[in-house]
């Protein structure tokens, strides 16, 4: 009974679904390996393969975009969103948890909005009051907008892993004289780690890949990878169709290597609800 | 003094409460403070007295039909998302070998990012492209099939990006259902058909209506992918579009924030739809033994 659920040899519908996974990985290794392809490629029409085999287009991407400075930006503004989001979510998560007053279900909702609305809807007024005020164009523009959705991001991720918490920890440090402050530092961020790791790690992919916000408020010079590739691809014909690829290669092998670096310390399919093991 | 405070701490105020401040204060400045600036700004065009940018929203189909053009696109996408994550994710629980592979395989798609897929797509599934080609080669069809730059090419690059964020949650809230209520139910008799549709289905539903909603606000933001792939002057010319056009081509932000807030309310207004039929459903716990 057990067993069979588990074999590959399954019913109709079990090929079906099996089929269906499978077309969608071709697809997708059809539209990865056409990338690949194409940006070691030198001159590619109407023909299966190219007609000869190059690395040049990296090299040329890299001068043609500027690819160094745009890293740095990039670097440099994932670092500092994910520094600020931790910082301000953290406590908020760690108060939202535990404690109930009035007005709780409210400002939970006020946490939630951002995430549910769709970037554009709230980055266009964004945009016009960071530009009212001088922010936006620069690295702090960018920074400041990518915030908005990274701390209820935090928030959201963080409250199960302090919900797991024993609360009588707390209580018995304070019973030995330890202040709030004393408790959050000795006994609380120590037992959270795996969380606030969790939550750094889905908040940099998260802002490395976020285009929106950073197309709305970044200027000339603070542009982050995703948005420079955005404006190469959409002002193609200036540059060769190849070295848009390479650069998307480089994109994608950056949030390959994050990817993995997640998957290593977040199990993806246990974000929601945390559940025991299953039984052997 | 003391009485008051005493009173307050009775209902959960105290002096902790200020490390929610941070938090609370920075949303209400860059989330809550620009949008109604935004709507302020909405209803103070320079004719046509104050709902003279949601006029000019109805009358001009150009502007109109972008409402219908998102939802043609998010619906369809959203939809498709979640319902092909639940048979694969209901076939991958458990544990076997190569599930972490398999995992990571399906959730590869979010690291391609909006500009890789597109351009995938234009290489893939353009006239000259593998796909083509091949089904050319095989004589299924007797010329190239027209897949970009048009409502095709955006919407499968939805799947592409939305699908495996669909699956992750699907399966995530899969694995927080009890394999023993499952277990119960066979003993009991229920052969496997009727213990998906009679025990895990209905669990999941408050789920799936979740990852529903997400993946549809995913979906209904699409703007690089329905630039790059689509067709943005006409079939998938989506709101957001009409919007980043008012705003940052015309200069014209009064017009600009007025499609936010439509953009804003359309969807709000799909959420909570979907979010009223979920509080229909049951939403326990999803633990047998309690």
């Amino acid at each position: 009974m057990e067993l069979r659920g588990r074999r590959i040899v399954a019913s109709p519908a079990g090929w079906l679904i099996w089929g269906a996974v499978l077309f969608f990985f071709v697809m997708l290794a059809g539209v990865i390996a056409s990338v690949v392809v194409s940006s070691f490629g030198t001159r590619w029409f109407d023909t299966w393969l190219p007609q000869g085999w190059t690395a040049g287009w990296y090299g040329r991407a890299w001068d043609d975009f500027t690819l160094g400075p745009v890293l740095v930006v990039t670097l440099e503004v994932a670092v500092l969103v994910v520094g600020l989001s931790l910082l301000i979510g953290v406590p908020a998560a760690y108060t939202l948890a535990r404690r109930s007053f009035p007005g709780r279900r409210l400002l939970q909702l006020l946490f939630l909005l951002p995430i549910l609305m769709p970037p554009i809807t709230y980055g266009i007024p964004l945009a016009t009051v960071l530009y009212k005020y001088g922010f936006a164009g620069h690295l702090s523009g960018v920074v400041l907008a990518n915030l908005v959705p990274s701390v209820p991001f935090v928030i959201l991720t963080m409250t199960p892993f302090i919900e797991q918490i024993d609360p009588q920890l707390e209580r018995a440090a304070r019973m030995c004289g330890a202040t709030t402050r004393q408790i959050f530092l000795r006994v609380l961020a120590p037992l959270l780690v795996p969380g606030i790791l969790a939550a750094a790690i889905l908040v940099l992919v998260r802002t490395v890949g976020m285009f929106e916000l950073t197309f709305l408020t970044a200027g000339p010079d603070s542009q982050t990878l995703v948005v420079a590739l955005y404006y190469s691809m959409s002002s193609a014909g200036i540059r060769a169709q190849q070295s848009v690829d390479a650069m998307a290669v480089i994109y994608t092998s950056m949030m390959l290597v994050l990817l993995v670096v997640a998957l290593r310390f977040v199990n993806p399919t246990q974000l929601v609800a945390r559940v025991r093991d299953e039984d052997p | 003094m003391t009485a008051l405070r005493h009173r307050l701490a009775d209902r959960g105020v105290d002096r902790n409460l200020l490390l929610l401040l941070p938090a609370a204060g920075f949303v209400v400045v860059l989330f809550v403070y620009p949008f109604l600036y935004g709507i302020g700004l909405s209803l103070r065009p320079p004719e046509g007295g104050p709902l003279g940018a949601y006029r000019r929203f109805l009358t001009d189909p150009y502007l109109r039909d972008t409402v219908t053009t998102t939802l043609g696109l998010s619906l369809p996408a959203a939809l498709l998302n979640v319902l092909a994550s639940v048979p694969i994710a209901y076939r991958m629980r458990g544990r076997y070998r190569g599930k972490r592979v398999l995992t990571t395989l399906l959730v590869l798609p979010i690291t391609l990012g909006t500009v890789l897929t597109a351009q995938g797509l234009l290489n893939f599934l353009g006239p000259t492209g593998w796909f083509n080609r091949a089904l050319l080669g095989a004589g299924l069809i007797d010329e190239p099939v027209r897949l970009t730059h048009n409502y095709w090419g955006v919407f499968l690059s939805l799947v592409i990006t939305g699908f495996p964020f669909a699956f992750l949650l699907v399966s995530s809230y899969l694995s927080g259902i009890d394999p023993t209520l499952e277990r119960a139910a066979a003993t009991l008799g229920a052969n496997a058909r009727q213990r998906f549709r009679r025990i895990t289905l209905p669990l999941l539903a408050p789920g799936l209506a979740t990852t529903f909603c997400l993946s549809f606000v995913l979906a209904f933001s699409v703007f690089p992918s329905a630039v790059l792939v689509g067709d943005p002057a006409g079939e998938t010319r989506v709101i957001s579009i009409a919007a980043y056009e008012a705003a940052y081509v015309q200069y014209d932000y009064v017009l600009a924030s007025a499609l936010a807030v439509i953009m804003g309310v359309v969807e709000l207004v799909v959420i909570g739809l979907v979010l009223g039929w979920r509080a229909l459903l049951y939403t326990g716990s999803t633990i047998g033994k309690g």
